[in-house]
Protein backbone atom coordinates (compact mmCIF):
# COMPACT_ATOMS: atom_id res chain seq x y z
CA UNK A 1 0.00 0.00 0.00
CA UNK A 2 1.23 3.50 -0.80
CA UNK A 3 1.51 6.36 1.69
CA UNK A 4 -1.55 7.98 0.13
CA UNK A 5 -3.60 4.84 0.64
CA UNK A 6 -2.55 4.72 4.30
CA UNK A 7 -3.58 8.35 4.81
CA UNK A 8 -6.94 7.56 3.23
CA UNK A 9 -7.44 4.47 5.37
CA UNK A 10 -6.52 6.41 8.52
CA UNK A 11 -9.01 9.19 7.71
CA UNK A 12 -11.80 6.70 7.09
CA UNK A 13 -10.94 4.72 10.22
CA UNK A 14 -11.15 7.85 12.37
CA UNK A 15 -14.46 8.76 10.76
CA UNK A 16 -15.91 5.34 11.54
CA UNK A 17 -14.53 5.49 15.08
CA UNK A 18 -16.05 8.93 15.70
CA UNK A 19 -19.36 7.82 14.24
CA UNK A 20 -19.46 4.74 16.47
CA UNK A 21 -18.23 6.28 19.72
CA UNK A 22 -19.28 9.90 19.19
CA UNK A 23 -21.30 10.39 22.37
CA UNK A 24 -18.57 8.95 24.54
CA UNK A 25 -15.81 11.03 22.91
CA UNK A 26 -17.74 14.27 23.19
CA UNK A 27 -19.36 13.51 26.54
CA UNK A 28 -22.69 14.95 25.39
CA UNK A 29 -25.69 13.83 23.38
CA UNK A 30 -26.00 15.52 19.98
CA UNK A 31 -29.28 17.19 20.99
CA UNK A 32 -28.50 18.02 24.64
CA UNK A 33 -28.87 21.77 25.16
CA UNK A 34 -26.63 23.81 27.41
CA UNK A 35 -27.80 27.43 26.99
CA UNK A 36 -25.10 28.79 29.32
CA UNK A 37 -22.46 27.90 26.73
CA UNK A 38 -24.41 28.89 23.60
CA UNK A 39 -22.25 30.02 20.67
CA UNK A 40 -19.06 29.64 22.67
CA UNK A 41 -15.88 28.69 20.85
CA UNK A 42 -13.73 25.64 21.63
CA UNK A 43 -13.13 25.11 25.34
CA UNK A 44 -12.13 22.43 27.84
CA UNK A 45 -15.78 21.44 28.38
CA UNK A 46 -16.83 21.60 24.72
CA UNK A 47 -13.83 20.75 22.57
CA UNK A 48 -15.22 22.22 19.36
CA UNK A 49 -17.56 24.75 20.98
CA UNK A 50 -21.35 24.96 20.95
CA UNK A 51 -24.06 26.08 18.54
CA UNK A 52 -26.77 28.72 19.10
CA UNK A 53 -28.75 26.39 21.40
CA UNK A 54 -25.68 25.35 23.37
CA UNK A 55 -25.46 21.93 21.74
CA UNK A 56 -22.00 20.41 21.69
CA UNK A 57 -20.53 20.73 18.19
CA UNK A 58 -18.31 17.66 18.45
CA UNK A 59 -21.28 15.48 19.40
CA UNK A 60 -23.27 16.94 16.52
CA UNK A 61 -20.45 16.33 14.05
CA UNK A 62 -20.20 12.72 15.23
CA UNK A 63 -23.95 12.33 14.74
CA UNK A 64 -23.52 13.87 11.27
CA UNK A 65 -20.81 11.32 10.50
CA UNK A 66 -23.17 8.52 11.50
CA UNK A 67 -25.85 9.89 9.15
CA UNK A 68 -23.34 10.30 6.32
CA UNK A 69 -22.12 6.73 6.68
CA UNK A 70 -25.60 5.23 6.84
CA UNK A 71 -26.73 7.15 3.75
CA UNK A 72 -23.52 6.41 1.83
CA UNK A 73 -23.46 2.69 2.57
CA UNK A 74 -27.20 2.36 1.93
CA UNK A 75 -27.11 4.27 -1.35
CA UNK A 76 -24.03 2.44 -2.61
CA UNK A 77 -25.42 -0.96 -1.66
CA UNK A 78 -28.70 -0.26 -3.41
CA UNK A 79 -27.04 1.10 -6.55
CA UNK A 80 -24.72 -1.88 -6.66
CA UNK A 81 -27.42 -4.52 -6.12
CA UNK A 82 -29.89 -3.13 -8.65
CA UNK A 83 -27.27 -1.99 -11.14
CA UNK A 84 -25.54 -5.36 -11.11
CA UNK A 85 -28.75 -7.30 -11.69
CA UNK A 86 -30.06 -4.86 -14.31
CA UNK A 87 -26.81 -4.50 -16.25
CA UNK A 88 -25.97 -8.19 -16.16
CA UNK A 89 -29.43 -9.09 -17.43
CA UNK A 90 -29.24 -6.56 -20.27
CA UNK A 91 -25.74 -7.53 -21.30
CA UNK A 92 -26.15 -11.29 -20.96
CA UNK A 93 -29.57 -11.70 -22.57
CA UNK A 94 -29.02 -8.97 -25.17
CA UNK A 95 -31.35 -8.36 -28.09
CA UNK A 96 -34.66 -6.64 -27.55
CA UNK A 97 -34.57 -6.88 -23.75
CA UNK A 98 -31.22 -5.13 -23.77
CA UNK A 99 -32.57 -2.35 -25.98
CA UNK A 100 -35.61 -1.77 -23.75
CA UNK A 101 -33.60 -1.82 -20.52
CA UNK A 102 -31.02 0.59 -21.88
CA UNK A 103 -33.67 3.08 -23.08
CA UNK A 104 -34.79 3.19 -19.45
CA UNK A 105 -31.25 4.10 -18.43
CA UNK A 106 -31.13 6.79 -21.15
CA UNK A 107 -34.19 8.46 -19.67
CA UNK A 108 -32.56 8.60 -16.25
CA UNK A 109 -29.50 10.16 -17.84
CA UNK A 110 -31.62 12.78 -19.59
CA UNK A 111 -32.79 14.07 -16.22
CA UNK A 112 -30.51 16.13 -14.03
CA UNK A 113 -29.38 13.99 -11.07
CA UNK A 114 -30.16 16.46 -8.35
CA UNK A 115 -33.64 17.06 -9.74
CA UNK A 116 -34.49 13.36 -9.74
CA UNK A 117 -32.99 12.97 -6.28
CA UNK A 118 -35.03 15.82 -4.84
CA UNK A 119 -38.28 14.60 -6.43
CA UNK A 120 -37.74 11.01 -5.30
CA UNK A 121 -36.86 12.09 -1.76
CA UNK A 122 -40.01 14.20 -1.49
CA UNK A 123 -42.26 11.48 -2.87
CA UNK A 124 -40.70 8.69 -0.80
CA UNK A 125 -40.57 10.50 2.50
CA UNK A 126 -44.22 11.41 2.02
CA UNK A 127 -45.06 7.80 1.17
CA UNK A 128 -43.18 6.49 4.21
CA UNK A 129 -44.88 8.91 6.62
CA UNK A 130 -46.14 6.99 9.64
CA UNK A 131 -44.25 3.83 8.66
CA UNK A 132 -40.88 4.88 10.03
CA UNK A 133 -39.74 7.43 12.60
CA UNK A 134 -38.84 10.84 11.16
CA UNK A 135 -35.08 10.53 10.92
CA UNK A 136 -35.11 7.00 9.50
CA UNK A 137 -37.80 7.92 7.00
CA UNK A 138 -35.67 10.77 5.70
CA UNK A 139 -32.51 8.62 5.69
CA UNK A 140 -34.24 5.82 3.81
CA UNK A 141 -35.68 8.26 1.28
CA UNK A 142 -32.29 9.88 0.64
CA UNK A 143 -30.48 6.53 0.37
CA UNK A 144 -33.12 5.19 -2.03
CA UNK A 145 -33.03 8.35 -4.15
CA UNK A 146 -29.23 8.33 -4.38
CA UNK A 147 -29.25 4.61 -5.05
CA UNK A 148 -31.83 5.08 -7.80
CA UNK A 149 -29.70 7.66 -9.60
CA UNK A 150 -26.53 5.64 -9.07
CA UNK A 151 -27.94 2.37 -10.32
CA UNK A 152 -27.98 3.68 -13.90
CA UNK A 153 -24.21 4.24 -13.77
CA UNK A 154 -23.56 0.77 -12.38
CA UNK A 155 -25.96 -0.86 -14.85
CA UNK A 156 -24.22 0.78 -17.80
CA UNK A 157 -20.79 -0.29 -16.59
CA UNK A 158 -21.83 -3.88 -15.83
CA UNK A 159 -23.60 -4.23 -19.17
CA UNK A 160 -20.53 -3.08 -21.09
CA UNK A 161 -18.29 -5.46 -19.15
CA UNK A 162 -20.65 -8.42 -19.57
CA UNK A 163 -20.99 -7.73 -23.30
CA UNK A 164 -17.22 -7.84 -23.56
CA UNK A 165 -16.84 -10.98 -21.48
CA UNK A 166 -19.56 -12.78 -23.44
CA UNK A 167 -17.22 -13.06 -26.42
CA UNK A 168 -14.32 -14.48 -24.43
CA UNK A 169 -13.07 -17.98 -25.11
CA UNK A 170 -13.51 -19.10 -21.52
CA UNK A 171 -17.22 -18.37 -21.81
CA UNK A 172 -17.33 -20.42 -24.97
CA UNK A 173 -15.49 -23.21 -23.16
CA UNK A 174 -18.00 -23.13 -20.32
CA UNK A 175 -20.83 -23.29 -22.87
CA UNK A 176 -19.19 -26.23 -24.59
CA UNK A 177 -19.19 -28.18 -21.33
CA UNK A 178 -22.96 -27.75 -21.27
CA UNK A 179 -23.16 -25.38 -18.31
CA UNK A 180 -26.44 -23.54 -17.86
CA UNK A 181 -26.26 -19.90 -19.09
CA UNK A 182 -27.37 -18.59 -15.69
CA UNK A 183 -24.61 -20.60 -14.05
CA UNK A 184 -22.01 -19.28 -16.50
CA UNK A 185 -23.15 -15.72 -15.75
CA UNK A 186 -23.04 -16.09 -11.98
CA UNK A 187 -20.04 -18.38 -11.59
CA UNK A 188 -17.77 -17.19 -14.41
CA UNK A 189 -18.73 -13.85 -15.92
CA UNK A 190 -19.66 -11.81 -12.84
CA UNK A 191 -16.55 -12.72 -10.79
CA UNK A 192 -14.45 -11.71 -13.79
CA UNK A 193 -16.04 -8.28 -14.15
CA UNK A 194 -16.10 -7.61 -10.40
CA UNK A 195 -12.93 -5.51 -10.13
CA UNK A 196 -14.00 -2.40 -12.13
CA UNK A 197 -17.45 -2.56 -10.54
CA UNK A 198 -15.89 -2.66 -7.10
CA UNK A 199 -13.68 0.32 -7.92
CA UNK A 200 -16.61 2.37 -9.16
CA UNK A 201 -18.54 1.46 -6.00
CA UNK A 202 -15.65 2.79 -3.91
CA UNK A 203 -16.14 6.19 -5.56
CA UNK A 204 -19.90 6.10 -5.08
CA UNK A 205 -19.45 6.34 -1.31
CA UNK A 206 -17.86 9.81 -1.24
CA UNK A 207 -20.26 10.91 -3.98
CA UNK A 208 -23.20 9.90 -1.79
CA UNK A 209 -21.75 11.69 1.24
CA UNK A 210 -21.27 14.79 -0.91
CA UNK A 211 -24.81 14.61 -2.28
CA UNK A 212 -26.40 14.15 1.14
CA UNK A 213 -24.51 17.04 2.70
CA UNK A 214 -25.27 19.33 -0.27
CA UNK A 215 -28.98 18.46 -0.12
CA UNK A 216 -29.06 19.03 3.62
CA UNK A 217 -27.18 22.30 3.17
CA UNK A 218 -29.91 23.76 0.94
CA UNK A 219 -32.63 22.38 3.21
CA UNK A 220 -33.86 19.46 1.08
CA UNK A 221 -32.07 16.62 2.87
CA UNK A 222 -31.93 15.86 6.58
CA UNK A 223 -34.19 18.26 8.49
CA UNK A 224 -33.57 19.87 11.88
CA UNK A 225 -33.37 19.02 14.77
CA UNK A 226 -31.24 16.16 13.37
CA UNK A 227 -27.69 17.06 12.62
CA UNK A 228 -26.10 16.22 9.30
CA UNK A 229 -22.84 17.80 8.14
CA UNK A 230 -24.84 19.73 5.57
CA UNK A 231 -27.28 21.23 8.08
CA UNK A 232 -24.40 22.02 10.46
CA UNK A 233 -22.52 23.81 7.69
CA UNK A 234 -25.69 25.64 6.71
CA UNK A 235 -26.27 26.81 10.30
CA UNK A 236 -22.62 27.80 10.48
CA UNK A 237 -22.86 29.66 7.18
CA UNK A 238 -25.57 31.94 8.60
CA UNK A 239 -23.34 32.96 11.49
CA UNK A 240 -20.05 32.73 9.62
CA UNK A 241 -18.83 36.25 10.31
CA UNK A 242 -19.29 36.21 14.08
CA UNK A 243 -18.81 32.52 14.92
CA UNK A 244 -16.48 30.97 12.35
CA UNK A 245 -15.98 27.78 14.41
CA UNK A 246 -19.56 26.76 13.58
CA UNK A 247 -18.78 26.43 9.87
CA UNK A 248 -15.10 25.55 10.12
CA UNK A 249 -15.36 22.25 12.00
CA UNK A 250 -18.21 20.63 10.02
CA UNK A 251 -16.42 21.59 6.78
CA UNK A 252 -13.16 20.06 8.01
CA UNK A 253 -15.05 16.87 8.87
CA UNK A 254 -16.59 16.60 5.40
CA UNK A 255 -13.38 17.47 3.62
CA UNK A 256 -11.32 14.94 5.58
CA UNK A 257 -13.71 12.06 5.05
CA UNK A 258 -14.22 12.77 1.33
CA UNK A 259 -10.45 13.06 0.92
CA UNK A 260 -10.05 9.75 2.74
CA UNK A 261 -12.49 7.93 0.47
CA UNK A 262 -10.94 9.42 -2.68
CA UNK A 263 -7.42 8.45 -1.61
CA UNK A 264 -8.47 4.91 -0.82
CA UNK A 265 -10.56 4.70 -4.00
CA UNK A 266 -7.59 5.70 -6.12
CA UNK A 267 -5.40 3.14 -4.42
CA UNK A 268 -8.04 0.50 -5.11
CA UNK A 269 -8.23 1.51 -8.74
CA UNK A 270 -4.49 1.31 -9.22
CA UNK A 271 -4.55 -2.14 -7.65
CA UNK A 272 -7.59 -3.70 -9.28
CA UNK A 273 -8.27 -1.81 -12.48
CA UNK A 274 -5.10 -0.05 -13.63
CA UNK A 275 -6.40 0.94 -17.04
CA UNK A 276 -9.77 2.27 -15.93
CA UNK A 277 -10.15 5.99 -15.49
CA UNK A 278 -13.54 7.66 -14.98
CA UNK B 1 -24.46 13.57 -41.03
CA UNK B 2 -27.68 15.57 -41.49
CA UNK B 3 -29.82 12.47 -41.24
CA UNK B 4 -27.99 11.53 -38.09
CA UNK B 5 -28.57 15.00 -36.62
CA UNK B 6 -32.29 14.95 -37.46
CA UNK B 7 -32.65 11.53 -35.89
CA UNK B 8 -30.95 12.72 -32.74
CA UNK B 9 -33.19 15.80 -32.52
CA UNK B 10 -36.32 13.63 -32.85
CA UNK B 11 -35.02 11.28 -30.17
CA UNK B 12 -34.42 14.36 -28.01
CA UNK B 13 -38.04 15.45 -28.40
CA UNK B 14 -39.10 11.97 -27.31
CA UNK B 15 -36.90 12.19 -24.23
CA UNK B 16 -38.43 15.56 -23.36
CA UNK B 17 -41.93 14.12 -23.58
CA UNK B 18 -40.94 11.30 -21.21
CA UNK B 19 -39.36 13.85 -18.88
CA UNK B 20 -42.49 16.00 -18.86
CA UNK B 21 -44.74 13.01 -18.23
CA UNK B 22 -42.59 11.52 -15.47
CA UNK B 23 -42.26 14.81 -13.65
CA UNK B 24 -45.99 15.45 -13.96
CA UNK B 25 -46.74 12.02 -12.49
CA UNK B 26 -44.17 12.33 -9.70
CA UNK B 27 -45.42 15.74 -8.62
CA UNK B 28 -49.02 14.57 -8.40
CA UNK B 29 -47.91 11.80 -6.03
CA UNK B 30 -46.71 14.36 -3.52
CA UNK B 31 -49.27 14.63 -0.75
CA UNK B 32 -50.71 18.04 0.03
CA UNK B 33 -51.84 20.59 -2.52
CA UNK B 34 -50.46 24.01 -3.27
CA UNK B 35 -53.40 25.73 -1.57
CA UNK B 36 -53.46 23.70 1.65
CA UNK B 37 -53.47 26.19 4.50
CA UNK B 38 -53.82 25.85 8.24
CA UNK B 39 -57.52 26.66 7.96
CA UNK B 40 -59.61 25.19 5.16
CA UNK B 41 -60.86 27.54 2.49
CA UNK B 42 -64.56 27.77 1.65
CA UNK B 43 -65.48 25.32 -1.15
CA UNK B 44 -66.43 28.14 -3.56
CA UNK B 45 -62.99 29.68 -3.27
CA UNK B 46 -61.30 26.30 -3.72
CA UNK B 47 -63.36 25.75 -6.85
CA UNK B 48 -62.36 29.14 -8.24
CA UNK B 49 -58.71 28.50 -7.47
CA UNK B 50 -58.87 25.11 -9.17
CA UNK B 51 -60.46 26.65 -12.24
CA UNK B 52 -57.89 29.46 -12.41
CA UNK B 53 -54.97 27.03 -12.21
CA UNK B 54 -56.56 24.21 -14.26
CA UNK B 55 -56.45 21.81 -11.32
CA UNK B 56 -60.03 20.57 -11.68
CA UNK B 57 -61.14 17.46 -13.49
CA UNK B 58 -59.56 14.03 -13.63
CA UNK B 59 -55.82 13.46 -13.65
CA UNK B 60 -55.78 12.34 -17.28
CA UNK B 61 -57.73 15.44 -18.22
CA UNK B 62 -55.20 17.64 -16.40
CA UNK B 63 -52.34 15.81 -18.10
CA UNK B 64 -53.72 16.22 -21.63
CA UNK B 65 -54.56 19.83 -20.90
CA UNK B 66 -51.00 20.36 -19.68
CA UNK B 67 -49.44 18.78 -22.78
CA UNK B 68 -51.69 20.79 -25.09
CA UNK B 69 -50.69 24.05 -23.46
CA UNK B 70 -47.06 22.96 -23.43
CA UNK B 71 -47.15 22.47 -27.19
CA UNK B 72 -48.08 26.16 -27.46
CA UNK B 73 -45.20 27.16 -25.21
CA UNK B 74 -47.54 28.01 -22.34
CA UNK B 75 -46.13 26.81 -19.03
CA UNK B 76 -49.07 28.09 -16.98
CA UNK B 77 -49.26 30.48 -14.05
CA UNK B 78 -47.07 30.06 -10.98
CA UNK B 79 -48.93 29.05 -7.83
CA UNK B 80 -46.79 31.02 -5.43
CA UNK B 81 -45.68 34.10 -7.36
CA UNK B 82 -49.16 35.48 -7.88
CA UNK B 83 -49.73 37.17 -11.19
CA UNK B 84 -46.58 35.78 -12.80
CA UNK B 85 -46.41 33.13 -15.47
CA UNK B 86 -43.80 30.39 -15.23
CA UNK B 87 -42.49 31.43 -18.64
CA UNK B 88 -42.17 34.93 -17.24
CA UNK B 89 -40.16 33.81 -14.22
CA UNK B 90 -37.95 31.58 -16.36
CA UNK B 91 -37.27 34.46 -18.75
CA UNK B 92 -35.66 36.28 -15.84
CA UNK B 93 -33.97 33.32 -14.17
CA UNK B 94 -32.59 31.36 -17.14
CA UNK B 95 -30.25 34.09 -18.47
CA UNK B 96 -28.76 34.51 -14.99
CA UNK B 97 -28.00 30.80 -14.75
CA UNK B 98 -26.73 30.71 -18.33
CA UNK B 99 -24.36 33.58 -17.66
CA UNK B 100 -23.04 32.11 -14.43
CA UNK B 101 -22.85 28.64 -15.97
CA UNK B 102 -20.99 29.62 -19.12
CA UNK B 103 -18.47 31.60 -17.08
CA UNK B 104 -17.89 28.61 -14.82
CA UNK B 105 -17.73 26.28 -17.82
CA UNK B 106 -15.11 28.39 -19.59
CA UNK B 107 -13.12 28.58 -16.38
CA UNK B 108 -13.34 24.83 -15.76
CA UNK B 109 -12.42 23.85 -19.33
CA UNK B 110 -9.54 26.31 -19.73
CA UNK B 111 -8.18 25.77 -16.23
CA UNK B 112 -8.70 22.02 -16.17
CA UNK B 113 -7.10 21.34 -19.55
CA UNK B 114 -4.11 23.59 -19.00
CA UNK B 115 -3.48 22.23 -15.50
CA UNK B 116 -3.83 18.65 -16.72
CA UNK B 117 -1.57 19.31 -19.69
CA UNK B 118 1.07 21.07 -17.61
CA UNK B 119 1.21 18.25 -15.11
CA UNK B 120 0.79 15.30 -17.45
CA UNK B 121 3.47 16.45 -19.88
CA UNK B 122 6.09 16.60 -17.12
CA UNK B 123 5.28 13.61 -14.98
CA UNK B 124 6.52 13.63 -11.38
CA UNK B 125 7.85 17.16 -11.66
CA UNK B 126 7.09 19.66 -8.91
CA UNK B 127 4.28 21.18 -10.98
CA UNK B 128 2.80 17.73 -11.51
CA UNK B 129 2.81 16.91 -7.80
CA UNK B 130 1.20 20.26 -6.95
CA UNK B 131 -1.56 19.81 -9.56
CA UNK B 132 -2.25 16.25 -8.41
CA UNK B 133 -2.62 17.36 -4.80
CA UNK B 134 -4.74 20.45 -5.55
CA UNK B 135 -7.05 18.57 -7.89
CA UNK B 136 -7.49 15.81 -5.32
CA UNK B 137 -8.64 18.38 -2.76
CA UNK B 138 -10.73 20.01 -5.49
CA UNK B 139 -12.73 16.87 -6.26
CA UNK B 140 -13.16 16.19 -2.54
CA UNK B 141 -14.37 19.60 -1.41
CA UNK B 142 -18.14 20.17 -1.45
CA UNK B 143 -19.30 23.29 -3.26
CA UNK B 144 -20.51 24.92 -0.08
CA UNK B 145 -17.15 24.48 1.60
CA UNK B 146 -15.38 26.24 -1.29
CA UNK B 147 -18.09 28.90 -1.49
CA UNK B 148 -17.94 29.61 2.23
CA UNK B 149 -14.15 29.75 2.12
CA UNK B 150 -14.12 32.19 -0.78
CA UNK B 151 -16.74 34.41 0.88
CA UNK B 152 -14.82 34.37 4.14
CA UNK B 153 -11.51 35.32 2.51
CA UNK B 154 -12.41 37.57 -0.43
CA UNK B 155 -15.83 38.82 0.61
CA UNK B 156 -15.71 39.36 4.36
CA UNK B 157 -11.98 39.34 5.06
CA UNK B 158 -10.25 41.23 2.27
CA UNK B 159 -13.48 42.88 1.06
CA UNK B 160 -12.28 42.66 -2.56
CA UNK B 161 -15.43 41.14 -4.00
CA UNK B 162 -19.13 41.16 -3.16
CA UNK B 163 -20.20 38.09 -1.19
CA UNK B 164 -23.65 37.77 -2.69
CA UNK B 165 -26.43 39.03 -4.98
CA UNK B 166 -26.25 39.58 -8.73
CA UNK B 167 -25.80 43.20 -9.69
CA UNK B 168 -22.84 43.42 -12.05
CA UNK B 169 -19.80 41.68 -13.45
CA UNK B 170 -17.92 41.73 -10.14
CA UNK B 171 -20.77 39.84 -8.52
CA UNK B 172 -20.15 36.90 -10.82
CA UNK B 173 -16.55 36.26 -9.82
CA UNK B 174 -16.97 34.33 -6.58
CA UNK B 175 -20.00 32.24 -7.68
CA UNK B 176 -18.32 31.35 -10.98
CA UNK B 177 -15.10 30.29 -9.24
CA UNK B 178 -17.07 28.23 -6.72
CA UNK B 179 -19.10 26.53 -9.42
CA UNK B 180 -16.00 25.87 -11.55
CA UNK B 181 -13.83 24.43 -8.78
CA UNK B 182 -14.99 20.83 -8.83
CA UNK B 183 -15.25 20.36 -12.62
CA UNK B 184 -11.91 22.10 -13.06
CA UNK B 185 -10.21 19.73 -10.64
CA UNK B 186 -11.89 16.72 -12.24
CA UNK B 187 -11.02 17.86 -15.77
CA UNK B 188 -7.41 18.36 -14.67
CA UNK B 189 -7.30 14.77 -13.34
CA UNK B 190 -8.87 13.41 -16.52
CA UNK B 191 -6.64 15.39 -18.85
CA UNK B 192 -3.54 14.43 -16.91
CA UNK B 193 -4.39 10.72 -17.09
CA UNK B 194 -5.10 10.98 -20.82
CA UNK B 195 -1.92 12.92 -21.55
CA UNK B 196 0.17 10.47 -19.56
CA UNK B 197 -1.24 7.53 -21.50
CA UNK B 198 -1.05 9.33 -24.87
CA UNK B 199 2.64 10.12 -24.34
CA UNK B 200 3.31 6.39 -24.17
CA UNK B 201 1.54 5.58 -27.42
CA UNK B 202 3.33 4.29 -30.50
CA UNK B 203 2.19 7.17 -32.66
CA UNK B 204 3.90 9.66 -30.39
CA UNK B 205 7.14 7.70 -30.53
CA UNK B 206 6.82 7.45 -34.31
CA UNK B 207 6.22 11.19 -34.67
CA UNK B 208 9.26 11.91 -32.53
CA UNK B 209 11.35 9.45 -34.52
CA UNK B 210 10.33 11.22 -37.70
CA UNK B 211 11.80 14.40 -36.28
CA UNK B 212 8.58 16.23 -35.52
CA UNK B 213 9.26 18.99 -33.02
CA UNK B 214 8.23 18.38 -29.40
CA UNK B 215 5.80 21.31 -29.42
CA UNK B 216 4.11 19.96 -32.51
CA UNK B 217 3.95 16.43 -31.09
CA UNK B 218 2.22 17.78 -28.00
CA UNK B 219 -0.21 19.95 -29.92
CA UNK B 220 -1.07 17.69 -32.84
CA UNK B 221 -0.80 14.24 -31.33
CA UNK B 222 -0.95 14.28 -27.55
CA UNK B 223 -3.41 17.12 -26.94
CA UNK B 224 -5.80 16.13 -29.68
CA UNK B 225 -6.06 12.53 -28.58
CA UNK B 226 -6.24 13.41 -24.92
CA UNK B 227 -9.04 15.90 -25.54
CA UNK B 228 -11.26 13.30 -27.18
CA UNK B 229 -11.69 11.42 -23.94
CA UNK B 230 -12.08 14.59 -21.91
CA UNK B 231 -14.77 15.88 -24.28
CA UNK B 232 -17.29 13.25 -23.24
CA UNK B 233 -17.11 14.74 -19.78
CA UNK B 234 -17.64 18.32 -20.98
CA UNK B 235 -20.99 17.71 -22.67
CA UNK B 236 -23.01 16.69 -19.64
CA UNK B 237 -20.96 19.17 -17.62
CA UNK B 238 -22.06 22.06 -19.83
CA UNK B 239 -25.70 21.19 -19.27
CA UNK B 240 -25.20 20.83 -15.51
CA UNK B 241 -23.40 24.15 -15.21
CA UNK B 242 -25.70 26.11 -17.52
CA UNK B 243 -28.77 25.15 -15.60
CA UNK B 244 -27.28 26.63 -12.50
CA UNK B 245 -26.43 25.07 -9.23
CA UNK B 246 -28.80 24.77 -6.32
CA UNK B 247 -26.01 25.20 -3.83
CA UNK B 248 -24.06 28.03 -5.46
CA UNK B 249 -27.18 30.04 -6.21
CA UNK B 250 -28.39 29.55 -2.65
CA UNK B 251 -25.06 30.53 -1.08
CA UNK B 252 -24.57 33.65 -3.17
CA UNK B 253 -28.25 34.62 -3.37
CA UNK B 254 -28.13 34.48 -7.18
CA UNK B 255 -31.64 34.66 -8.69
CA UNK B 256 -31.16 31.78 -11.16
CA UNK B 257 -33.05 28.59 -11.99
CA UNK B 258 -31.46 26.50 -9.26
CA UNK B 259 -32.72 28.75 -6.51
CA UNK B 260 -36.21 28.93 -8.03
CA UNK B 261 -36.25 25.16 -8.26
CA UNK B 262 -35.47 24.71 -4.58
CA UNK B 263 -38.17 27.16 -3.46
CA UNK B 264 -40.62 25.77 -6.01
CA UNK B 265 -40.22 22.24 -4.58
CA UNK B 266 -40.84 23.34 -1.01
CA UNK B 267 -43.77 25.53 -2.12
CA UNK B 268 -45.27 22.75 -4.26
CA UNK B 269 -45.33 25.21 -7.14
CA UNK B 270 -45.95 22.42 -9.69
CA UNK B 271 -45.91 24.50 -12.89
CA UNK B 272 -42.64 26.14 -11.91
CA UNK B 273 -41.00 22.79 -11.08
CA UNK B 274 -42.20 21.37 -14.39
CA UNK B 275 -40.96 24.43 -16.25
CA UNK B 276 -37.50 24.27 -14.71
CA UNK B 277 -37.32 20.52 -15.36
CA UNK B 278 -38.17 20.99 -19.02
CA UNK B 279 -35.58 23.72 -19.49
CA UNK B 280 -33.05 21.38 -17.87
CA UNK B 281 -34.12 18.61 -20.23
CA UNK B 282 -33.80 20.80 -23.33
CA UNK B 283 -30.33 21.97 -22.30
CA UNK B 284 -29.13 18.44 -21.59
CA UNK B 285 -30.42 17.13 -24.91
CA UNK B 286 -28.79 20.04 -26.78
CA UNK B 287 -25.49 19.71 -24.96
CA UNK B 288 -25.28 15.98 -25.62
CA UNK B 289 -26.11 16.52 -29.29
CA UNK B 290 -23.43 19.20 -29.59
CA UNK B 291 -20.83 16.93 -28.03
CA UNK B 292 -21.71 14.00 -30.30
CA UNK B 293 -21.42 16.15 -33.41
CA UNK B 294 -18.19 17.77 -32.25
CA UNK B 295 -16.84 14.35 -31.35
CA UNK B 296 -17.52 13.15 -34.88
CA UNK B 297 -15.62 16.12 -36.29
CA UNK B 298 -12.62 15.64 -34.02
CA UNK B 299 -12.21 11.92 -34.51
CA UNK B 300 -12.10 10.72 -38.11
CA UNK B 301 -12.53 7.13 -36.92
CA UNK B 302 -16.11 7.79 -35.90
CA UNK B 303 -17.37 10.08 -38.66
CA UNK B 304 -20.95 9.40 -37.83
CA UNK B 305 -23.30 8.36 -40.59
CA UNK B 306 -20.58 7.80 -43.19
CA UNK B 307 -19.49 4.48 -41.81
CA UNK B 308 -22.62 3.32 -40.08
CA UNK B 309 -25.03 3.07 -42.98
Amino acid sequence: MTARAWVGAALIASLVLLALAGDRVAGYRFDAQDPAHALEGPSRAHWLGCDALGRDLLARICEGGRISLVVAVGATGLALAFGLAYGALAGWVGGRLDAVLMRGVDVIYALPDLLVIVLVIEVLSAALAGVLPDLWRRLAAIALALGFVGFADVARLVRALVLQAREETWVEAARATGAHPARILVRHVLPNVAAPVFVSAAFRIPAAILAESSLSFIGLGIQPPFSSWGTLASDGFEAMRSFPHLILFPCVAILCSLLGFHLLGEALRERLDPRGRA
Amino acid sequence: MIRYAIGRVLAGVGVLWVVATLTFALLRFLPGGPFDKEHTLPPEIMRNLERRYALGGSLSHQYLDYLARLAHGDLGPSYKYVGRDVADILRDAVPVSLELGSLAFALAVAGGISLGLASGARRDSRVDRAVVLVSLVGVSAPTFVIGAGLILVFGLGLRWLPAGLWEGPLYAVLPACTLAALPMAYAAQLTRAQVVSAMEQDYVRTARALGVSEARVRRRHVLRNALLAVMTYFGPLLATLLTGSFVVETIFAVPGMGRFFVTAITNRDYPLVLGVTLVYGVLIVLANLAVDLLYARLDPRIRVGNTEK
